[in-house]
């Protein structure tokens, strides 16, 4: 079953100059894979994560996630569709500093407003033990390390389980051990949990481990 | 219910304490300065027209001086009048009684005093002192011009029902060395010579009136022009409305067919000088206040700068363009509500403080006062700008383009 599907996306640059980002891009993510997108600074893997993750709106070609069309969906419809169906991890963990860990986690819930807010805690205190933070859990968002800061932003992704979790580089900012520590959550929720995982990596090692790579090339597939 | 877009709001206000406050004591301040003014525009204006009614009627109706016409007012012949002049009509109301009884029935009237004024001389021995004489229905006339509260020695009530009492500004009594109960002897412009007696003393807060003028019961005004006993110069009318009155007083004119004039046509100059006051005020109280809905947008800005990473996740989550305004625009309006609640006590203590301070003069304590449709009227202004001063700033929030700020 296909989570998402990309048919002949095409995007150009205006400024400073017309200039051709991707190139006719096709391909089709499984539910339930992690998939690694590799390429050189500016061959438009980026670029691309954010025309999938809804976005980006001004491309040409079509895009479909969980089987709906959603080229050409209105900000707001794409807002609640992002809300919903996707989680963000990037680079930087962007964790609003004056709330807690646990509040962090527990935002995007909090905004999808379908459980109460004792069980989008509770949910988010599991989530955060997964994650091995339980007990930082009522720490302000600053004052934890790096890595822990990444593995909240990881909970904040995962709390309205999404079908979708999509990643910049996200252990771009992070040592080795860490990186570790991040790949191998990334395996246990595709593996054991079924979320699907679409990340943007340098890392070669961590794009081998993956279950399928996409190359780009000054913006073409490979 | 609980939202997480005013828990995000009051997060930040929360955490940015120091810029809140500040935001605030600027709102407080504009606010209570603006309706402070305000309501002391409102207590100098009253003070103004308080001291206008003492000498103008809201309405006065007259007989206006007729100009001699052609004889044949047909244009193919010759015009036999070569020098038009006033008809000498006499320039009394013919028909007084009858045009009270008019008047009265006017539903917005809430006094009528007829009044004969003329000008006269006041002698002592071979001294002539030129001035003018009122003739009043004296208790009528303290009504409408509150006249006792004028008078400084004497007992104004004797007025009332003696023809050979004066009451005389206190200029008069100076110049002429006159007191109460002496003597005074006045010429009118007919020649006719009376012996009054001294029984009060006004003292105005102009001292050219109080050189000039007299108060006479009506009847003696009549004999000293040596008319009968239905002629009077002058109706004034109290109306229920005075801001009203130059409407009121076309509406007499037409019903009288007499002519009218309003306190506020009789005033014109006066009444210059208090619009420019209001506008000046009015400019001033509301330029402190957009400085304070600066203080707000300036702050806002900040804020929505140094926050611009969490506005791009937020917005990357899910949250929609109108949400991201929620959040900044309830910061605004918290801070709008905090300083103007702050700004209406602050502006009542400054009118408690101030209604305690003594001007002296014919002022007396600080004209001040309570002004309710001030106090809304600050809500109202200061609500409109603490809403413009927060929407801008949310709205450059919600246009935050999240993916150029994770690029960086």
């Amino acid at each position: 079953m296909n989570i998402l599907e990309a048919q002949h996306i095409t995007k150009h640059f205006y400024d400073p100059v017309k200039f051709q980002v991707l190139q006719d891009i096709s391909f089709s993510v499984k539910k339930g894979q992690l998939l690694s997108m590799i390429g050189k600074s500016g061959s438009g893997k980026s670029t691309l994560l954010y025309v999938l993750s809804t976005m980006d709106t001004e491309y040409d070609g079509k895009l479909w996630i969980d089987g709906t069309l959603v080229t050409h969906k209105s900000n707001d419809e794409l807002a609640e569709l992002r809300n919903e169906k996707i989680g963000f991890v990037f680079q930087f963990h962007y964790l609003l500093q004056e709330f807690s860990c646990l509040k962090n986690v527990m935002i995007p819930a909090l905004k999808l407003g379908l459980l109460d807010e004792a069980t989008i805690e509770e949910k988010a205190i599991q989530k955060l033990d997964m994650l091995g933070l339980k007990d930082q859990a009522l720490k302000p968002a600053n004052k934890l390390s790096g890595g822990q800061q990444q593995r909240v932003a990881i909970a904040r992704a995962l709390i309205n389980d999404p079908h979708i979790i999509m990643c910049d580089e996200p252990t771009g900012n992070l040592d080795s051990k860490n990186t570790a520590v991040i790949f191998d959550i990334f395996r246990h929720l595709t593996r054991d949990l079924g979320h699907t995982i679409i990340t943007v990596t340098h890392d070669e090692e961590f794009a081998r481990n993956s279950d399928a790579i996409i190359e780009l090339i000054d913006g073409r597939l490979v | 219910m609980h939202n997480i877009n005013t828990d995000i709001a009051f997060t930040y206000l929360r955490t940015g304490k120091k810029m809140t406050m500040i935001a605030m004591l600027g709102v407080l301040l504009g606010m209570s300065l603006y309706i402070f003014m305000n309501s002391m525009l409102v207590g100098f204006d009253r003070v103004s027209n308080n001291t206008i009614f003492k000498n103008s009627p809201h309405i006065r109706i007259f007989k206006d001086d007729i100009i001699s016409q052609p004889l044949h007012p047909d244009h193919q012949m010759i015009d036999m009048i070569v020098n038009p002049q006033i008809v000498p009509s006499g320039d009394g109301i013919s028909n007084p009684d009858e045009i009270i009884e008019i008047i009265k029935k006017e539903d917005f009237v809430t006094a009528v005093s007829p009044q004969i004024t003329t000008t006269v001389f006041y002698n002592i021995g071979k001294l002539q002192v030129p001035g003018t004489v009122t003739g009043i229905r004296p208790e009528e006339a303290d009504k409408m011009f509150d006249i006792k509260s004028n008078i400084i020695e004497g007992n104004y009530d004797h007025l009332q029902n003696n023809v050979n009492a004066i009451a005389i500004g206190k200029g008069i009594a100076k110049n002429l060395s006159l007191g109460i109960d002496d003597n005074i002897n006045i010429t009118s412009s007919k020649g006719i010579s009376r012996n009054l007696k001294v029984v009060a003393i006004f003292k105005t807060n102009n001292s050219v009136l109080d050189k000039t003028k007299s108060y006479i019961n009506i009847t003696a005004a009549q004999q000293l022009l040596s008319q009968s006993n239905s002629y009077i110069t002058d109706i004034n009318v109290s109306v229920s409305n005075p801001e009203d009155a130059t409407a009121k007083s076309r509406t007499l004119s037409t019903l009288t067919g007499y002519a009218s004039e309003s306190w506020l046509e009789a005033n014109e100059s006066i009444m210059a000088a208090f619009r420019m006051r209001r506008l000046v005020i009015t400019f001033v109280s509301l330029t402190i206040l957009i400085v304070a809905g600066f203080g707000i947008y300036n702050i806002l800005n900040m804020t929505v700068t140094q926050k611009i990473n969490d506005i791009a996740i937020l917005k990357a989550i899910g949250f929609k363009g109108r949400d991201v305004v929620r959040i900044f625009l309830s910061q605004a309006m918290a801070i709008g509500f905090m300083g103007m609640t702050g700004g209406i006590m602050l502006a009542a203590l400054f009118i408690f403080l101030l209604q305690r301070v003594y001007i002296g003069g014919d002022i007396g304590y600080f004209p001040i006062g309570y002004e309710l449709s001030k106090f809304l009227q600050g809500i109202l202004v200061g609500g409109i700008i603490t809403f413009f001063a927060g929407y801008l700033p949310a709205r450059k929030a919600a246009h935050v383009d999240p993916i150029s700020i994770f690029r960086k």
